[in-house]
């Protein structure tokens, strides 16, 4: 079985299969149906995007009782007037947040790639004392769930007094051991240690040899540690809402979530329902652009972590 | 590893080296190559000590001790595990939790290997385009998928009624206690399925076509190609899906929390583990009993996807 599982080598573009064409012929029924199906499961999982763009042009009157329903646009239509509003609302506190979560996945997610890619270097080719010890314990922590870590460090954090600070995001997002792992993999197969062999003897220090040598070859797991950090920074929820009680260091999911929580309390609560809709959008656009545009990267970086080591 | 393969020492140890003889040369080299090799894994390390291990070691400490306004805080040792395996809170949430797995997980698993299986097969325009269109909630940050689904169910200004009136049904209420399970199962359900399916499909693009040749030549049918065959051969794919859906699922703490303000009293303080941990923490100060919580959690997410995967090892080839 070991010897016939996938080898997933990134240079594998996506129509590298040309004898696939035999399913298209025409007339075949079970094709229809399955285009049917794909079609179905689109709609389903577009259904919620499409809401959220038609929700976003609509005041919080035209939310609850709008003329056309929830999924088509009201006669008022109030896209501008609620963007306005995400600027002016709690001095643009909204534009705060959305900065804050980009600092805080550039800084943490990049930091951690940096991290990744040097351990995931080190253990893929230099023979050390401990080496065989410190990966097994490294596997290990790839299971040990994130989120047991949230109030481990919540309390630590207070006894050193780096909680409300944005060190307190930051630093608990650069451990990625999973990274480590995808990196560990990828450099074992991906650098020949005849090539590092070569450059020794031509004198290269350790060092030159993993900028110049290394470095350009591990260039696709390195954009695949990289997305995957940057996401799930960008993703954070219940380390920033444990670690901060300054609003104006959320980042957006926390803010917005506040946002839910003032505009759902009864009575007194703030009616903020439309600039949590419009909100929502603008935060996820960037991030759709950004996976459409790097659909190279991502595709052959994700079944990385299929591979077995 | 060929490192005795080179002989050549580096410029500082040419000195000391060239003195000696080749067997403690060549150790010398060794020595300072695996020096190197710690020092690339160095940064990382420190990270991972600082905030991995000695949090833990930290929080472990912490779910020894209690704390009571009469007594001050006391070493109690195992007290807190004691008290959280009777707890009806704890259990309740824990409950949910693995019920929540063993539905969710695979219904998920079901519908990304068909629809892996229907988009590696047709490989036309439709199947490259929703391929995109359902991997795109995975750019969706789980608290914004959150929102936007709660939005969707609530009865005042989401769409459920106007979808089920068109097949004629009455919208079910998916914030209330009854149908909070099913929403939530939908939810992750979006999120992740596109995920898994792109996992599942970079897998099959992977296998040699030769295999299928031959069965088809010998008369096998679509069907049995991919039962026999395809599925089998992406079996790893699917154990690593499903350690990463068990992982997550038995940590579930967003999707909830973000909820809770929609749902009324359908998601109580003690709804999931982590939800539990957390309010224990922060709405009732007690720091020593979460990180009870929270460790009796880790250990058993931990225990059980070790087991898991160590068992499956063999069978996979993971």
């Amino acid at each position: 079985m070991t010897s016939t599982t996938p080898r997933t080598i990134p240079q594998r573009t996506r129509s590298s299969r040309p004898n696939k064409s035999h399913s298209q012929g025409a007339g075949d029924k079970r094709s229809i149906g399955r285009n049917v199906v794909l079609i179905g499961l689109s709609i389903y999982f577009l259904l919620p995007m499409w809401w959220l763009v038609v929700a976003s042009t609509k005041s919080n009157r035209g939310l609850f009782s709008g003329t056309a329903g929830p999924l088509w646009f009201d006669q008022d239509f109030n896209l501008v007037d609620n963007f306005l509003e995400l600027f002016s609302q709690s001095n643009g506190i909204y534009w705060q947040w959305l900065g804050n979560s980009l600092l805080y996945a550039a800084v943490g997610g990049g930091g951690a790639t940096v991290l990744a890619v040097l351990a995931g270097y080190g253990f893929a080719k230099y023979a050390f004392r401990g080496r065989t010890v410190a990966f097994a314990l490294l596997l290990g922590s790839v299971m040990v769930p994130v989120t047991a870590l949230v109030l481990p460090t919540f309390v630590l954090f207070s006894a050193v007094g780096l909680n409300n600070t944005i060190w307190a995001v930051i630093l608990p997002s650069l451990l990625t051991p999973f990274g480590v792992y995808l990196m560990r993999v990828y450099a074992q197969d991906a650098i020949p240690d005849e090539l590092l062999d070569a450059a020794r003897i031509d004198g290269a220090g350790e060092a030159r040899i993993f900028f110049t040598v290394a470095l350009p070859l591990l260039k696709p797991a390195v954009a695949t540690v990289l997305l995957l950090s940057l996401v799930s920074t960008w993703n954070n929820y219940f380390l920033p809402l444990a670690v901060l009680s300054d609003p104006k260091l959320f980042p957006i999911t926390v803010g917005l979530g506040q946002w839910l929580q003032l505009s759902a309390a009864s009575g007194a609560g703030q009616q903020l329902w439309n600039l949590i809709v419009t909100g929502a959008l603008v935060s996820i656009i960037p991030l759709i652009i950004a996976f459409i545009s790097l659909q190279r990267y991502w595709q052959a970086g994700l079944s990385l972590g299929s591979v077995k080591s | 590893m060929s490192l005795t393969k080179l002989r050549k020492p580096q410029n500082d140890d040419v000195t000391a080296a060239a003195l000696l003889a080749p067997r403690s040369q060549r150790r010398s080299v060794i020595t300072r190559r695996g020096r190197i090799g710690w020092a690339f894994v160095a940064p990382f390390g420190v990270t991972f000590i600082a905030l991995l291990v000695i949090p833990l070691l930290y929080a472990f400490w912490l779910s020894l001790n209690t704390n009571t306004l009469a007594k001050g805080n006391q070493f109690t040792w195992f007290h807190n595990y004691g008290q959280a395996f009777t707890d009806p809170l704890f259990l309740e949430g824990a409950r949910f939790v693995i019920v929540f797995s063993l539905i969710l997980i695979p219904f998920q698993m079901l519908i990304s290997l068909i629809t892996a299986l229907i988009i590696d097969e047709l490989a036309n325009k439709v199947a490259r385009i929703s391929r995109l269109l359902i991997f795109i909630p995975y750019a969706v940050p789980v608290v914004i998928g959150a929102i936007m689904w709660g939005f969707l169910y609530s009865p005042s200004f989401g769409p459920m009624g106007e979808i089920f009136g068109f097949f004629g049904l009455n919208a079910p209420n998916l914030l209330s206690a009854d149908g909070i399970f099913w929403g939530l199962v939908n939810i992750v359900t979006w999120q992740w399925v596109g995920y898994y399916m792109i996992i599942i499909f970079s897998a099959l693009q992977g296998l040699d076509p030769s295999l299928f040749e031959a069965a088809r030549i010998d008369g096998a049918s679509k069907l049995q190609i991919a039962l026999r065959i395809k599925i089998p051969l992406v079996a790893p794919a699917l154990v690593l899906i499903l350690v990463f859906a068990l992982i997550g699922t038995l940590q579930f703490f967003t999707e909830p929390q973000i909820l809770r303000s929609l749902a009324g009293g359908a998601i109580t303080s003690g709804f999931t583990p982590n939800l539990y941990a957390f309010n224990l923490a922060f709405v009732y100060r007690d720091f020593n009993y979460a990180s009870t919580i929270s460790f009796a959690l880790g250990i058993v997410v931990f225990i059980g996807s070790y087991i898991f995967l160590s068992a499956s090892r063999k069978k996979s080839g993971l």
